[in-house]
């Protein structure tokens, strides 16, 4: 046990360590980025290659309404953009369901019933006929939202994880009806899915009540970590940088413990046993607040962690055409390529880190013991 | 802070929820159960199989100490019969021994009897024959004697004679 708790002191540090030279990284970046445009005011194209680097990287964080692998200028002088659109669901005085193929990339206006939407920094706003857009002093559309529950690309690339993750272990779960033994897939999936179980779920729960929380564990293990890897992969997919999908995680973890909660739990947070009766009331508060910051700290770890990854990389990347020579941009090929091997460890790192403090948290809300402290 | 709720969106969140509720209870149907379930059957079919052959092993001991004890048992027994055959045989040989010993003697004392009785019988006869030769002859020479008078007289004298010197 003892030996167990200082490889996930090892792993936290790990990635504790990761996320901080990332951020470091980062701010070294954007002080370099500023530093340069100090040095150099006025160049014209660089200034704009910079700007249109950061856009890009900012647009690649964001969400979209289609699926656009990449996108050229083409020799007429058109922008052509090369992948498919998904459908934009509206909830706006009732159910509006259009192609997102009608916005044109952001560049038109969509007219669906009679009213009129534009994409504004990849959001939807109602907006009039001419595609009017206000901003407010902080550059913030005044426009009305309507409630957007489109099947965006990141809804869509959850959709085909899901899929991918069912087909992968229905398959595994078959190959178990050969023999004892799995085949194909399963093989190399089966020591994953038995280290969750006996190094993650067991330890942090207890054989008692383990079962209960595998599907969930073992659920969102795989899927952050298939989740993450696609996120490195050229196809442009990054879902677990949205911190609406790190907080619909975190959310599930802490329903979860909330609902699992024994009496011990409880009188744990309310009225802690073993301590004087004034310490029992201020911990209370405490305790109630750390119960929210506890899937908090999940799904900003995560969050914080893939977006960082991110930025560092594409920032690197964009360095390569901002440098335009062949010492500079085979240096910052280099520091990608290097940097991809440790977004790669990372992806997992943090699919490990989620679970486990999954696996913690409910472990604490069903443990049962003794007032002994 | 203000750029994580300006980023957040309702509609991906709703989403995700969805999905991933769903996803997590098809793949506790289709796969975590199948798998977990697979997984410890076999692993308490393995622990069955190791016990089984603890078992098996032990059973293997206790039946190579009993062979063991069997085998010296039979070893011992053997080496009973064994000496009770060798002594046996030395008996009877002893046995046969002592009988011929004595079946010999008592032909040799019969031989020697009969030796006796046939030696008795052969000087009974060879005296008998002695005495009829004295007998014949002390006839033959009495006959010859006492043919004239002469020597009759001559032999009462000399008989005569012996007396008076006694």
């Amino acid at each position: 046990m003892p030996r167990k708790s200082v490889f996930s002191l090892l792993l936290f540090f790990i990635a504790s360590l990761s996320l901080s030279t990332m951020l470091a990284q980062h701010g070294e970046n954007q002080h370099e980025e500023m530093e340069l445009q100090e040095v150099a005011p006025g160049v014209e194209g660089k200034e704009g290659l910079k700007k249109e680097i950061k856009e890009y990287i900012n647009h690649h964080l964001l969400d979209s309404h289609d699926f656009s692998l990449y996108s050229y200028t083409n020799d007429a002088g058109e922008k052509v953009h090369i992948g498919f659109p998904l459908p934009v669901i509206l909830w706006d005085g009732g159910l509006k369901v259009f192609s997102s193929s009608k916005f044109h990339h952001g560049e038109e206006v969509a007219e669906v019933g009679g009213e009129y939407y534009k994409l504004y920094h990849n959001k939807v706003y109602k907006t009039n006929a001419q595609g009017d857009i206000t901003l407010d002093d902080h550059h913030h559309p005044t426009n009305a939202k309507p409630f957007d529950l489109s099947i965006t690309k990141n809804v869509f690339t959850i959709f085909i994880v899901g899929l991918l993750l069912l087909w992968m272990f229905s398959s595994m779960a078959k190959s178990y009806k050969k023999g004892a033994l799995p085949s194909g897939m399963g093989r190399f999936l089966e020591p994953i899915v038995l280290y969750i179980r006996d190094d993650i779920a067991i330890p942090n729960i207890g054989l008692k009540h383990y079962k209960r929380y595998m599907s969930f564990l073992l659920s969102v293990f795989f899927f952050i970590w298939i989740i993450n890897l696609l996120g490195l992969t050229p196809l442009g997919v990054n879902v677990t940088n949205n911190i609406a999908v790190t907080f619909a995680l975190a959310i599930l973890t802490y329903l979860i413990t909330t609902f699992s909660g024994n009496k011990n739990y409880w009188k744990h947070i309310f009225w802690m046993p073993g301590v004087p009766v004034p310490m029992k009331i201020i911990l209370a508060p405490i305790e109630l607040l750390g119960t929210f910051i506890k899937p908090f700290s999940l799904l900003i770890r995560l969050y914080a962690n893939i977006t960082a990854g991110h930025i560092v990389l594409m920032s690197i990347i964009g360095l390569m055409f901002i440098f335009k020579n062949w010492i500079g941009s085979s240096l910052s090929f280099g520091l990608a390529f290097v940097l991809s091997l440790l977004e790669l460890l990372v992806a997992a790192l943090q699919a490990y880190i989620f679970t486990m403090l999954s696996a913690l948290y409910f472990g604490s809300a069903v443990e049962e013991h003794h007032d002994d402290h | 802070m203000d750029k994580l709720i300006n980023e957040f969106s309702f509609g991906l969140f709703f989403w995700q929820l969805l999905l991933f509720v769903g996803l997590v209870l098809l793949l506790r149907k289709f796969a975590w159960k199948p798998i977990l379930d697979a997984v410890e059957k076999r692993e308490s079919g393995i622990e069955d199989a190791l016990k089984a052959a603890e078992n098996a092993k032990l059973e293997m001991q206790n039946l190579q100490a009993d062979n063991d004890r069997l085998l010296k048992e039979a070893r011992a027994e053997r080496e009973a019969m064994l000496k009770e055959a060798r002594e046996i045989k030395a008996k009877m040989v002893a046995d046969a021994k002592d009988e011929a010993q004595v079946q010999a003697n008592q032909m040799i004392e019969a031989a020697q009897s009969a030796i006796e009785s046939e030696k008795r019988l052969a000087m009974t006869e060879l005296k008998n024959q002695v005495a009829t030769l004295s007998l014949e002859i002390a006839e033959k020479v009495v006959r010859g004697e006492l043919s004239s008078k002469d020597k009759q007289m001559d032999l009462v004298e000399s008989m005569l004679g012996e007396t008076t010197l006694n």
